[in-house]
């Protein structure tokens, strides 16, 4: 009722509305046409002439900042403008009409509050660091931070200037080079904000701080009030100072290994401030990110960040209502995982195992993660217990009446679970929803044991569940859309990015790793040490080498999915054949489940991990390798071994489009980086086809066809974009 | 026979479950009552399959207090995952503390407050709050108001003036507060009273541990136990650790007087020991049970508390109540056919139903004209009980009551009765009546 009283008093400019209350001007940015507030360059004008007003007209004493639109103050910067721009010139002076903007902000006699409620994030952010006191809500819906980073870019309208010197250097560079968001409470502590308020009592608090602010009953926070005083001496001296700075890079390389450029551009934009001054530092902040805004890194990170926000929408009806209980089969690893990821998110789940001692292990699993959180603060103990009340374990298939969905988890073997599909359909409800979790087995050979078709479908989850973001929902022909939308609603609870693939021999991620492992355990034949292959593909981007996925994934997992999947598709999945896999397994060498993969995973001691310097080969496995190594040695460079790597993968994505296992790029690209590790700078598989030319891949692909056989047979879909020069995203 | 009742809506117990009954110090030791008291609300809610927002009131005994959970009742519900809309409040009445939360929620009930609820009763003995003594609690609260460098002498002096009696430590006792005397002394007192002889405490101890052996064989309490999972390795505890197969006469006479070293009747063998554990129960009124479609096992039909002397009556309890108690229902001896009474110490047991059988007692203490006579042994605590089974003090209780609502229902019997003793001299007696028949 209140606002809408508001909203009549209000006089509008733009997408400003205003008023005054006693003496204090109240401007209300509540953008036109949008549910959330972002910075374009149109308001600029708009909030000039705020201000303006406020410095001629002698009877205002005071401005506060308040954001009209529900649970968000400003999410950031306006991307869409970013993409538009012409050259890198035209987001220099964006870029420098936001500073000057600020600067005037800033400068300007008379106090200036913002009042932050939900999102304050990059630009937003920015805007409130150059007010001179911040009001924050304490709704778990406030967060504060400089995610630029996150897509390739660094803060581009002070935020590398003004947060070091309102919070230190020490908590602001892990700031903005993370991306870290912090909450009301915390940001409160560091002094990024200077007053936390239920969020009903925001408008008055900040109004009051306002006319509090001129007749000086209250003082500004100071800055950099919460560093110790060890954290001053080194900010404040320059050879200490500049210590931290170059501590700071080589911790940074070490991350991003030279393939990611906004880090490092953040280190360099944040010491020149430091060095020659606010000024100085403004203007290099503006020439970095004009610079980054155009780079294919920032673009490709920008598109991945659109195309994962599509993903986090529900593409079908959702009038089928949101499951709130639902019931996992199988207390393992991805059982617990997937128990987990619910029981966070308030789902209930009961967990239903064949014993206490493995219903014991899977509450363990998920007590474990969980209690880390607990040691990083980020949970508390009773916090904890309660997430661990939603999950309700049992033996009974009785208990999985009342479940919503059913997700079963149970070892990979299709009369296990076949049995399992049928035991649980006697006591499922007839409108709850079955999903099988598999990495490889075709969802249509394990919807022959169910009676109810329609509401099958499978759930591929990643291991770890609750670490990897994404989520496979396989459909075939008989899977209803009630089912998908249903099965959407709770991968989207469990905060997963979900796509939709179709049915088809290891669905879509599984499919395009099978080959991409295959070529790795190539070049292992080739001679290639395995720590050799998988630093080659890490530094390409790859976050985890093959080899060492291979460990992960379980090398018995490896050898039943590029055998099942080589015999169903052929040698373009599966070129080599797998005895040495078969040797390894017999062996008992499993990878990381069973300690000894090609590397040893030995729980080390404090010493050994101390002094050892990243993984130990196993030398068992090289001498298996070695017995099938074939004669030639690998001629080849690392670049086109990566290359080698890549195009197995990126090859096999085109030609899931093509069959229609998927249904546009965009979820080939979300599949392949968030399942995967696809190297995100480069976008996604069929992004980096776009940026990279078509002609030019098919070109390179053909060249690896003749030297190496039809395990690189190109794609038909790739032969005709290059043929007509197209592109699989049209802007 | 009973007269027809005139309360709005009939109590009844629908379900219960409890968790398994164990030593202190061992399978449960890393938790505390909070946890113990969630498992069974969690618990419950899924045996039944009834979602929370059912329930309208949540009330839990407890005797050891957690300093930091003074209302245990609100943190187990919360912990469990029921609405925050749900209210919960704790009682404390020593061993009977969760009979109390049960009466409580009857009458709720009873009076139309309310249709449906849940008791409960929980306690530990692996985490006792264990103080400091005075002398120190003073110092310290003295030092919290002490601010920085500035008040630097006063720390100092505050250090300087400690004394090694300040270092003792103040361990919750047992024992009554209003004369000091521990509850094995109660017992020794009451055993005097009644004439009860050691051989004859022993002999009930061992048949308290046989009919607990044979029920545990028998599955008897398979659907009532609730398995725990134990933090940090989650294994999985599924049953009592109480019950012991090789209890015979022979070892228990070896055993010393643990409270009366000469010429004492209770041993660690006949007295009820340290335990962890909880118990609830689903309650509602009848008619919510039927459209509900749960079925009810029991009706609480009426109850009685009476206090005695807290030192010569400590634990004469189950004699201060139970003749009252059918008197006023107009039934008698025979009409019960099953008895829950709890066992704290089997000379207590034993004393109270010589006084039960004393018309004595009945005409001096209780006022009444002759004794109720002698309760069938056959017909008491035929599935074990405290002495064997464990007694975690808060959730005995409700053991008790769902002990009785099973036993109603196996037996196919009409009346039960179960009581218990507890400090200050308390005594409670609940009739439950099988609504089945």
């Amino acid at each position: 009722m209140e606002k809408s009283e508001l909203l009549l008093a209000d006089k509008k400019l733009g997408d400003l509305r205003y008023k005054e209350v006693n003496g204090v001007a109240v401007a209300i940015f509540d953008m036109d046409g949008s549910k959330v507030n972002t910075l374009h360059s149109r308001l600029i004008p708009q909030f000039e002439k705020i201000l303006d007003l406020i410095e001629e007209n002698t009877d205002i004493k005071a401005l506060v900042l308040l954001s009209g639109k529900k649970d968000s103050f400003i999410a950031g910067a306006d991307i869409s403008e970013l993409e538009e721009a012409k050259s890198v010139l035209d987001v220099e002076n964006l870029s420098k009409r936001a500073h000057e903007l600020f600067l005037r902000i800033e400068k300007i006699s008379k106090p200036i509050v913002a009042a932050i409620h939900g999102p304050c994030l990059g630009g937003g952010l920015e805007f409130a660091l150059a007010c001179d006191y911040r009001v924050a809500s304490s709704s778990a819906k406030t967060v504060l931070g400089l995610p630029e980073v996150m897509l390739g870019l660094i803060p581009g309208a002070g935020g590398t200037q003004r947060l070091p010197s309102q919070i230190g250097l020490d908590k602001a560079l892990p700031m903005i080079l993370t991306g870290a968001t912090v909450n009301a409470e915390k940001a409160k502590k560091i002094g990024l904000v200077d007053y936390v308020c239920y969020e009903t009592a925001l408008q008055d608090k900040a109004i009051e701080a306002a006319e509090r602010l001129v007749d000086k009953t209250l003082q500004k926070t100071k800055k950099r009030k919460s560093q110790s005083k060890l954290m001053k001496i080194v900010e404040d001296t320059s050879f200490l100072r500049n210590l931290v700075f170059s501590q700071a890079k080589k911790g940074v390389l070490a991350k991003t290994k030279g393939l990611y450029p906004a880090p490092e551009a953040i280190l360099k934009v944040v010491k020149e401030g430091y060095d020659r001054g606010f000024l100085a530092g403004s203007e290099r902040e503006s020439t970095e990110f004009a610079k980054l805004s155009q780079s294919f890194e920032a673009k490709s990170l920008m598109h991945l960040y659109f195309s994962q926000t599509e993903c986090k929408k529900n593409p079908y009806k959702t009038d089928y209502g949101s499951p709130k209980n639902i019931a996992v089969l199988g207390a393992g690893l991805m059982g617990a995982g997937i128990a987990l990821v619910s029981s966070t998110k308030g789902l209930h789940v009961d967990l239903k195992d064949v014993s206490h001692e493995s219903l014991g292990k899977g509450q363990k699993y998920i007590f474990d993660e969980l209690s880390k959180k607990v040691s990083r603060r980020s949970l508390s103990t009773f916090e904890l217990k309660k997430i661990m009340s939603h999950v309700r374990p049992t033996l009974d298939y009785e208990k999985i009446s009342q479940a919503d969905c059913v997700i079963e988890a149970v070892f990979e073997n299709i009369s296990l679970k076949h049995s399992v599909i049928k035991e649980a359909e006697e006591h499922m409800r007839d409108d709850a929803i079955f999903a099988s979790n598999t990495s490889a087995l075709p969802i249509k050979d394990l919807m022959v044991a169910s009676k109810r078709p329609e509401n099958f479908c499978g759930m591929h989850y990643f291991s770890p569940v609750h670490k990897m973001p994404l989520l496979e929902i396989i459909k075939t022909d008989k899977t209803s859309e009630r089912t998908l939308s249903l099965a959407y609603n709770i991968g989207l609870k469990q905060g997963k990015t979900v796509i939709v693939v179709g049915d088809g021999p290891g669905f879509y991620t599984t499919r395009i790793l099978a080959p991409f492992m295959d070529e790795a355990a190539i070049a292992c034949l080739e001679g290639i040490a395995f720590n050799e292959i998988d630093s080659i593909m890490q530094k390409f981007g790859y976050p985890v080498g093959p080899i060492t996925l291979i460990d992960e994934v379980g090398i018995d997992v490896a050898y039943h999915v590029s055998h099942d999947l080589g015999e169903a598709i052929g040698e373009r999945i599966t070129s080599q054949d797998s005895s040495m896999l078969e040797e390894l397994m017999k062996e008992g060498i499993l990878g990381r489940k069973s300690k000894k993969g090609f590397y040893n995973y030995k729980n080390k001691n404090v010493l050994s991990k101390f002094f050892s310097k990243g993984k130990e080969i196993n030398p068992h496995t090289a001498v298996i390798v070695e017995k099938y190594r074939r004669d030639k040695s690998s001629k080849d460079d690392p670049k086109t071994l990566q290359k080698r790597l890549t195009y197995r993968m990126l090859n096999e994505a085109m030609y899931c489009l093509q069959e229609g296992i998927l249904a546009s790029p965009k979820d080939g690209d979300i599949g392949a980086v968030f399942g995967l590790g696809f190297p995100p700078m480069l976008g996604g598989p069929f992004r980096y086809v776009d940026t990279y030319g078509a002609d030019k891949i098919l070109a390179e692909i053909s060249e690896f066809r003749d030297e190496y056989g039809v395990r690189f047979e190109p794609a038909q879909i790739l032969v005709d974009m290059a043929q007509v020069n197209k592109k699989f995203y049209v802007s | 026979m009973k007269k027809e009742s005139s309360f709005r809506g009939k109590p009844v117990i629908l379900e219960g479950v409890r968790t398994p009954f164990r030593h202190s110090h061992k399978a449960f030791a890393n938790l505390n009552s909070f946890d113990l008291g969630s498992y069974v609300l969690q618990g419950l809610l899924t045996k039944v399959g009834l979602d929370s927002s059912a329930i309208e009131h949540v009330i839990m005994g407890t005797v050891l207090h957690e300093p930091r959970t003074p209302n245990v009742a609100r943190e187990c519900l919360l912990g469990a995952g029921y609405s925050s809309s749900i209210p919960a409040h704790t009682v404390s009445l020593a061993c009977i503390s969760s009979n109390v939360a049960t009466t409580e929620m009857a009458n709720m009930i009873s009076l139309g407050q309310i249709k449906m609820g849940v008791v409960g009763g929980v306690d530990t003995c692996s985490d006792p709050p264990i103080r400091v003594a005075k002398s120190m609690r003073k110092k310290l609260v003295r030092m919290s108001k002490f601010r920085g460098l500035k008040d630097a002498s006063k720390y100092l002096g505050l250090l300087l003036g400690l004394r090694p009696k300040d270092f003792a430590l103040d361990v919750p006792q047992v024992t009554e507060f209003s004369n000091g005397k521990s509850m094995g002394q109660g017992a020794e007192i009451l055993a005097q009273q009644t004439k009860v002889s050691r051989d004859e405490a022993d002999a009930y101890a061992v048949r308290s541990h046989q009919l607990a052996v044979k029920a545990m064989r028998e599955g008897i309490f398979e659907d009532y136990i609730l398995p725990v999972y134990t933090p940090p390795q989650f294994e999985a505890i599924l049953h009592d650790d109480g019950p012991r197969e090789d209890t015979n006469i022979k070892t228990l006479a070896k055993l010393k007087p643990a409270f009366d070293k000469d010429f004492g009747v209770c041993t660690a063998g006949n007295s009820s020991f340290l335990t962890d554990g909880a118990s609830a129960l689903l309650l509602s009124d009848l008619d919510t049970a039927k459209k509900k479609k749960l079925e009810p096992k029991a009706i609480i039909s009426d109850f009685v508390y009476r206090a005695g002397d807290p030192l010569t009556e400590m634990l004469s309890g189950p004699a201060l109540t139970i003749p009252h108690l059918l008197e006023r229902n107009n039934l008698s001896l025979d009409d019960i056919d099953v008895w829950e009474i709890h066992e704290a110490f089997a000379s207590q047991v034993l004393s109270n139903l010589v006084y039960l059988n004393s018309d004595i007692f009945a005409k001096d203490r209780l006022g009444l004209s002759r004794a109720l006579g002698e309760i069938p042994i056959e017909k008491i605590n035929i599935w074990g009980g405290s002495l064997s089974l464990g007694h975690p003090f808060g959730a005995t209780g409700c053991r008790l009551l769902y002990t009785a609502s099973m036993r109603l229902q196996k037996q196919k019997a009409r009346y039960a009765v179960v009581s218990g003793c507890a400090a200050g001299g308390h005594g409670s007696a609940i009739l439950l009546e099988n609504p089945n028949l």
